[in-house]
């Protein structure tokens, strides 16, 4: 089973994620984790809700407010990189934390890259599909490289100049 | 000047590890070239033509004489021993190889220097006036607020993979432009609120390279303690707007432009209330904390214009020209700003060699409380000299070349390394500049011809800033071959203004005579004691349009 990054410990992933075009190939599976498009979502939401374990990925460009009204029916929101230089999600994660206080799993996926994966972190993330095709051991080995942040985070909730002396960051 | 906590430095010797890492991952085939390349973006490294060229930061332009000997240390050590003041108050190395980076960065760090964010899609170097602090027509110094702006932007999580690059200026001096906030992604113009404390308007937009464009006004009067939840919420609305499918469309200024600033208002807006009054509410603490860090150099007791000057420029006619020219009036009775001018004939505009930064350490030491300054117009600056001293000072920068009298004057030109350096480049920038200041080699004419901006950009890019110039002068590729499109009428002086296409473009040959007919047109029509940027203003541009392709008919 392929494995991802969640609360800084390597775990199998349950979960299934599955696109427009496998959707329309196979279906949903009756059974099992999937994490399905918003558009997908949005079209057979209430089916969704009863037969549970379904999960939203969003894609770059689709915000936060899109689904905003049914945060609390989802475990997991996915935000998807479709690039590792696309910056979008980062802003969505912090969004879903922020200003609508989701408690779920916020996971990356797509192109996921270690020298992301702090700022993820400080954006609310907590789960990480890091590409399969780099060391996913050495990239949560990096998410410990920086003890200093200036800016508030979604976990630090001050910014350095609230917490001088004491500024160190608990990861 | 700022002076770095533990945690500043800490940060500092952490980022440095995380770029020896990477680089060596590179190196060892575990990243890809395209992966690299936002890293090392962000650390100031660019692959240019002939090596990699390397952005070291120097936050709002201020520099430690320490600082800049160490700057003098690493071009010999790992560059070809000269450096280059950038139009961003920035240093750029143009020969370091890039196994050398993370070794240039580890010394870099040791005295709080470093390329963080001097490139890619991020939150560049904050820039201000250079005189800041020591300029009378201030509302206040502005580079408090500029290094709160750094903090918040340094390794800020959420914006470090924006559409495009983002650059923002603060002007702090009514009715002056002077850090050219008008065509900066966001610029912060210091305003006195109505309740007399200070505040900001903030203006987003603003722009140069493909499309030029001035900044228009999203927030008016925003109270201080705001300023960065001000900020935040443009940064938050341009991170998930911004068009990223088209490298071209992406600064925000696109957006700006097609959503409008009323909508860019709203959004913003929108953003603000959920942080307004949050944690990131600056307090008077902090901000005391940081003014502090920019204290009054311990300056003399002194009166303006002492014996020993005044005797000086009745009997010296060339100190008395560089005096007017290059040192400007100071906050503080008995001291002047002196410019020294880094535009020496025949070598790109902004270059000094090692030696010469040395000197420049050893004058700032004697006579400017160890502080040097870039300037957005690739010069540099002594900040607080005595004027008493100002005939000594004088002697050393006429023996270093760097006390020619042409501040603001048609030869103190601005220009981007251009076709010889730069890889983007369409044209060669230093040869164009190197002819014009050959031409204009007689003083009395340049005095005589007054302020006369020309800046020139080897491409769309605008690293020259040439729509900013009085005369713009813009690299193009026609068919493999160099040709040059002019401007005229662009202003980054009192207001930031673009400038308008004179016509077809030219030959690299004929540039400066081209130069030559505007600038005799600009001496036949004008009135007296008229500049050439109002004459341009009041003729339009038909009669050089005339002048130069001849009369239609």
């Amino acid at each position: 089973m392929a494995q991802l990054i969640k609360d800084g410990a390597i775990i199998d992933n349950e979960w299934t994620r599955l696109t427009v075009e496998q959707i329309e190939e196979s279906g949903i599976p009756a059974s099992g984790k999937i994490i399905v498009p918003l558009a997908t979502w949005q079209s057979q939401r209430d089916e969704f809700i009863a037969r549970g374990n379904v999960a939203v990925w969003l894609q770059a460009g689709e915000e936060p407010a899109l689904i905003a009204d049914d945060l609390e029916k989802l475990s997991l929101i996915a935000i998807n990189f479709p690039i590792f230089r696309d910056g979008r999600g980062y802003s969505y994660a912090r969004e879903l934390r922020q200003r609508y206080n989701y408690q779920g799993e916020v996971r990356s996926i797509g192109d996921v890259l270690q020298d992301q994966l702090f700022y993820m972190w400080r954006c609310g993330f907590n789960a990480y599909e890091v590409r399969a095709d780099r060391d996913i051991n050495e990239a949560l080995a990096a998410m410990k490289g920086f003890s200093v942040t200036y800016q508030a985070d979604v976990h630090e909730p001050t910014p350095i100049y609230r917490r001088r002396p004491d500024w160190r960051v608990e990861q | 000047m700022y002076v770095y906590q533990d945690y500043d430095q800490q940060l500092l010797n952490e980022r440095v590890a995380e770029f020896r890492d990477q680089t060596n991952r590179y190196l060892a085939g575990k990243l890809s070239e395209e992966e690299f390349l936002v890293l090392r973006l962000q650390n100031g490294l660019y692959v240019q033509r002939y090596a990699p060229m390397m952005r070291i930061a120097v936050p709002y332009g201020m520099l430690s004489s320490t600082q800049v000997r160490r700057l003098a240390y690493i071009t010999r050590e790992w560059d070809k021993g000269y450096a280059h003041v950038s139009t961003r108050q920035n240093i750029q190395l143009n020969w370091p190889e890039l196994e050398d980076v993370p070794d240039i960065l580890a010394e870099l760090a040791k005295v709080q220097m470093h390329g963080i964010q001097t490139s890619g899609n991020c939150v560049r170097n904050t820039t201000t006036d250079e005189y800041a602090g020591t300029n009378p027509q201030e509302i206040e110094d502005p580079r408090p607020w500029c290094e709160i702006i750094r903090q918040w932007s340094t390794f800020n999580p959420e914006f470090a993979h924006l559409p495009r690059k983002f650059k923002i200026a603060v002007n702090a001096v009514p009715g002056q432009d002077t850090a050219v906030i008008g065509v900066h992604d966001i610029g912060v113009d210091i305003v006195r609120g109505e309740n007399g404390e200070t505040a900001f308007d903030i203006y987003a937009g603003g722009g140069l390279g493909r499309t030029p464009m001035v900044g228009q006004l999203i927030g008016k009067a925003i109270p201080w303690q705001h300023l960065l939840s001000y900020i935040e919420s443009i940064l938050r609305v341009y991170n998930k707007y911004g068009i990223r499918d088209n490298k071209f469309k992406a600064r925000i200024k696109i957006i700006v432009k097609a959503m409008g600033a009323d909508r860019i208002r709203e959004l913003t807006e929108r953003e603000f209330e959920l942080l307004k009054d949050g944690p990131m509410t600056l307090t008077e603490e902090e901000v005391t904390r940081i003014k502090a860090c920019f204290p009054l150099p311990s300056y003399e007791s002194l009166s303006d214009q002492p014996a020993e000057l005044e005797q000086a420029l009745a009997e010296n006619a060339a100190f008395k020209r560089w005096y007017n020219t290059n040192t400007l009036a100071h906050k503080q009775a008995g001291y002047r700003a002196v410019t020294l001018t880094l535009k020496k004939t025949g070598r790109a505009p902004g270059d000094i060699t090692a030696e010469e930064l040395e000197a420049v350490a050893d004058l700032a030491d004697a006579h400017s409380f160890g502080e040097v300054r870039n300037t957005h117009q690739q010069n540099m600056v002594l900040a607080d000299v005595a004027q008493k001293d100002l005939f000594s000072v004088w002697l050393a920068l006429d023996k270093l070349g760097f006390a020619t009298p042409n501040l603001k004057l048609l030869t103190d030109i601005v220009a981007c390394p251009g076709g010889d350096f730069c890889s983007l480049a369409n044209a060669k920038s230093i040869p164009i500049a190197e002819a014009i200041q050959r031409y204009y080699d007689d003083m009395d004419y340049l005095h005589d011809l007054g302020e006369v901006d020309i800046n020139i950009s080897g491409c769309m890019n605008a690293c020259g800033h040439h729509h900013i110039g009085h005369i713009g002068i813009l690299g193009v590729d026609k068919k493999g071959r160099e040709y040059y499109q002019i401007t005229l009428g662009g202003r980054g002086d009192s207001t930031s203004r673009i400038g308008e296409k004179l016509g077809p473009s030219f030959e690299s040959d004929d540039v400066t005579s081209v130069i030559d007919k505007i600038i005799k047109l600009y001496v036949e029509k004008r009135a007296d004691g008229e500049s050439f940027i109002d004459a341009y203003e009041r003729l339009g541009m038909e009669p050089f349009k005339e002048r130069v392709y001849g009369t239609a008919n």
